[in-house]
C-alpha cells in the first residue's frame, strides 16, 4: 500500500505537502506508547497514533518510519509538521478513531509486524 | 584504532529537544555509510537513553565514539541514581511520573529496549550521585 492509498482509505488530510506519496508502506503500528513503538523494528512502516508531540516524530525518525497518521482529527502543531518535513516523513490527519483507522487499513491488506513471539 | 568522537549536552528540562543528539548521531552515521541496521539500533538505544536523561537524570552528557566496526555510547547524568538496577531492567517496571506517561514514555521499556538493541550494556549508578550507562553496538560489514 502506498501513502496516497492511506490518504484515500482514511479520508485523511496531508499536513506535509512535500511528502512523496508514492512511497510503499509495508507494515503499520498503532500505539500511543512510544517505547512500545521503539520495541518494534520494521522497515517502511506507518505509525498510527493519538499522541501529538514532537517525540512522535523523533520516534518515527529513529525507526525509519515514513508516515505518521494522527487519529480523531488531532491537531499537529508547526513544530511537529516542520520536524517531520525536514525528515521526509509524511504526516496525515484522519477523522477516524485509532481502532477504526487501524481496522480500515487492515481490511485493505496492511499488516502489523514485530509481534512478540 | 582511530575513531570519531562526538559530544552532546542534554537539557534536563526541555522534553521537546530530547532526541536531538540521537538524530545528529543517526545522520552522521548515515553520512559515513554505516549499515542501516546498526544505525537504527544505535539511534534507538541512544534515543531511549536520552529520554531517560530528560525524565530521570535532569539532563547530562553524551560521548559517542564511532569506530569502523562498532559504536560506543556513554551517557552520564547527575540525577538521583537507580536504586535497583535489576528491577529497572525488567520490562514494565517504571518510576516515571504520570506527566511523562502522558507524553508516550515511562512504560518501563527504556532500559529493556536499550539492552535489546545493543551488543553490550553496562550501568553504573550511585544513589544521589547519578547514573552512567555504557553501550556498544557492533557494526556488521556485509
Amino acid at each position: 500500500m502506498k501513502i496516497k492509498d492511506i490518504i484515500t482509505i482514511l479520508n485523511a488530510r496531508l499536513l506535509t505537502p512535500q511528502a512523496d506519496l508514492e512511497q510503499e508502506v509495508h507494515t503499520a503500528c498503532g500505539s500511543d506508547m512510544m517505547s512500545d513503538v521503539l520495541a518494534y523494528v520494521k522497515d517502511q512502516s506507518a505509525l498510527i497514533t493519538g499522541l501529538t508531540n514532537p517525540q512522535v516524530v523523533r520516534t518515527a525518525e529513529m525507526m525509519d518510519m515514513i508516515c505518521i497518521v494522527f487519529v480523531r482529527g488531532k491537531h499537529a502543531d508547526d513544530t511537529i509538521v516542520n520536524l517531520a518535513t525536514q525528515r521526509n516523513i509524511a504526516v496525515l490527519q484522519t477523522p477516524y478513531s485509532m481502532f477504526t483507522a487501524c481496522g480500515m487499513l487492515y481490511e485493505h491488506g496492511l499488516r502489523g509486524g514485530g509481534e512478540k513471539q | 584504532m582511530s575513531f570519531l568522537p562526538l559530544h552532546f549536552t542534554v537539557s534536563g528540562y526541555d522534553f521537546t529537544c530530547a532526541g536531538e543528539a540521537s538524530s545528529k548521531v543517526k545522520n552522521k552515521l548515515k553520512q559515513l555509510g554505516y549499515d542501516s541496521e546498526a544505525i537504527r539500533r544505535a539511534a534507538i538505544a541512544m534515543y531511549e537513553g536520552e529520554i531517560n536523561m530528560v525524565i530521570h537524570g535532569g539532563g547530562g552528557e553524551i560521548f559517542v565514539e564511532v569506530y569502523p566496526d562498532h559504536i560506543d555510547i556513554k551517557m552520564a547524568d547527575k540525577g538521583p541514581g537507580i536504586e535497583n538496577i535489576e528491577q529497572a531492567m525488567q520490562e514494565g517496571y517504571s518510576t516515571a511520573p504520570a506527566n511523562v506517561r502522558a507524553l508516550g514514555f515511562g512504560a518501563g521499556m527504556g532500559l529493556p529496549n536499550i539492552k535489546k538493541y545493543t551488543d553490550s550494556l553496562r550501568i553504573e549508578s550511585e544513589i544521589g550521585k547519578g547514573t552512567t550507562i555504557y553501550m556498544t553496538v557492533q557494526v556488521n560489514h556485509s
